[in-house]
């Protein structure tokens, strides 16, 4: 199944995902798409303009270009999953996608998808890191 | 009857615009109202909502929204409102419009201000909420009976429809000079063609900005804002009174998107900052190509919009671009493409995300007689437009059709 993650650039939660045999979408996932399919002579820019613009289908033309332009990116996935796994307050080494109005957008096209959600706080010590580890392979078989 | 239009907002008072809003209501008969909500009442509404803002006065809007949701209050139309170029304040807004347009019937309208918001730019919204809220049978009308006259004094062009039965009989526009000279003129044109005495028409429903010059003038039963006066007239053009659609009306001088339930408006954005995204701009562009406005439609059909860059959001810079391009040695025809698109581009990015777009998409209109622009905004959303036959008299069409209510 297809297993959205948030954080999206998490390496953490795409490992998981991955390991518990489903297929993690992520900004790793978009981006690389993009790297792969530009042209010769193009600058090295991951986001176009037309990415932008597709943006606007996610948040108006009043919203700031590089929300639209993230949400261009994790907006179709969202889309497509069949599951997420959200984690909150993570610090930002473990996966941040550098702007809190796309976080919080993020958060709300999951929840409005209405599919089955897996919502993990970062763990603190050892205990929580192994609880979380449980937690998420819990889930994620149960995808299955 | 006071109309109570539940505002959803977000920094209205520190923007010095709250009279304002509420000069605007009171001037329509209506009444600003706050759903009540109790501190324990927010964290609840903006869990189940999904979107957590930062700001509160967000979280409060929410709160609002759900109460009127859950029928916890009870109010007749809602106004969603929050400060220009907040980026959390408008995703929050357009959410929750569609939020209180999934779980109630209410009318909704959104708007983001500015410290320079004035009244007299939310009277016609304003006016059009308590039209839907006032005037549900007269808006479920789908037949026009009698003979009655539609006047639509719009910032381009004026127009005149006499109807019989259900029919157009007599039509005529010119260009926008004197409101009542202008009105006086078609309506003469259109009651000759269709062969009737102005002592046989039975009433008249005007239209436009000019419509209360006009309804004084003429004794109209029936004076009214264009939104609903438009939507009217655009389903019963297009034959599609019933279901939903899409009405995109790129104006003289503003554009209105309006979605539409059974005929009658229940969400609509009106832009018109800037000409560069209307018809001006397009009459503009025809001007410096030297060709008649009726002509370039034709032309930019024959040309691709991406040989020739015209991108801007203000026709100052919009002609800028359009004499830099045939500067350049760009053919007519890509820069009348070009223009064409621009606008299309601009409607799409300014008004259409206000709105969740309903098929059919129907385009009304002068506008809509200039097909290069029909198929740029085709292009844009993925989908032709429907274009009725006499798509530019929508407004005055709708003003007959509604004025035989009265009879």
């Amino acid at each position: 199944m297809k297993v959205f993650i948030d954080p999206p650039n998490s390496l953490v939660l795409f490992d998981l995902v991955e390991r518990f045999g489903h297929e993690p979408l992520s900004t790793m996932a978009a981006i690389q798409e993009r790297v792969d399919n530009l042209e010769v002579d193009m600058p090295p820019m991951n986001v176009t303009l037309d990415d932008v613009v597709k943006g606007l289908k996610y948040a108006g033309v009043e919203v700031p270009s590089g929300v639209r332009g993230r949400l261009a990116l994790w907006g179709p996935m969202i889309e497509s999953a069949d599951a997420a796994i959200v984690m909150d307050d993570c610090p930002y080494s473990f996966g941040c996608v550098g702007c809190e109005r796309s976080n919080l957008m993020v958060k709300y096209l999951i929840k409005r998808r209405g599919i089955p959600v897996l919502y993990v706080t970062y763990p603190e010590d050892e205990d929580q890191a192994t609880n979380f580890v449980a937690q998420t392979k819990e889930f994620l078989e149960g995808l299955k | 009857m006071t109309i109570k239009i539940a505002q959803l907002s977000c920094g209205t008072e520190y923007s010095s615009v709250q009279y304002e809003i509420e000069k605007a209501a009171r001037s329509v008969g209506a009444k600003i109202v706050y759903p009540d909500v109790s501190a324990a009442d927010i964290d609840d509404a903006v869990k189940r909502f999904g979107f957590n803002p930062r700001s509160p006065q967000l979280k409060l809007m929410i709160a609002r929204a759900a109460k009127l949701a859950d029928g916890q209050y009870d109010a007749d139309a809602v106004f969603i409102t929050t400060c220009f170029r907040c980026a959390e304040a408008a995703l929050v807004r357009n959410e929750l419009r569609r939020f209180v347009q999934e779980n109630t019937r209410l009318p909704v309208v959104t708007y983001s201000f500015t410290e320079r918001l004035k009244a007299s730019q939310l009277l016609t919204r304003m006016e059009a909420l308590v039209t839907i809220v006032t005037r549900k049978e007269l808006l479920a009308r789908e037949r026009q009976t009698g003979i009655t006259v539609g006047l639509d004094s719009g910032s381009s062009t004026t127009k005149a429809v006499v109807m019989e039965d259900n029919r157009i009989i007599g039509k005529d526009w010119t260009p926008s000079g004197d409101v009542v000279a202008s009105a006086t003129h078609v309506l003469e044109n259109a009651l000759k063609m269709a062969g009737i005495e102005m002592k046989q028409v039975e009433a008249i429903g005007t239209t436009g900005y000019g419509r209360f010059t006009l309804g004084e003038h003429f004794h109209a039963k029936l004076v009214q804002e264009e939104l609903t006066v438009n939507s009217k007239g655009a389903v019963w053009l297009a034959d599609r009174q019933r279901g939903e659609a899409t009405i995109i009306d790129i104006g003289g001088m503003d554009n209105k998107a309006i979605t539409v339930r059974d005929g009658v408006p229940d969400n609509f954005t009106m832009g018109g900052i800037c000409a560069g995204a209307s018809g001006r701009f397009l009459e503009m562009t025809s001007k410096r190509l030297k060709v008649d406005v009726t002509e370039l439609g034709a032309i930019a059909d024959r040309g691709d919009w991406r040989n020739a860059k015209m991108n801007s959001y203000c026709s100052v810079f919009g002609i800028q671009d359009l004499v830099t391009t045939l500067g350049e040695g760009k053919r007519f025809e890509d820069v009348a493409a070009a223009a064409c698109h621009s606008v299309a581009e601009q409607v799409y990015e300014q008004q259409l995300q206000e709105i969740d777009v309903r098929h059919p998409i129907i385009q009304v209109g002068g506008t809509s007689l200039i097909s290069g622009l029909v198929s740029a905004v085709g292009e844009v959303l993925g989908e032709r437009p429907i274009v009725p036959p006499d798509s530019q008299y929508i407004g005055a069409v709708g003003g007959a059709l509604l004025s035989s209510g009265f009879l």
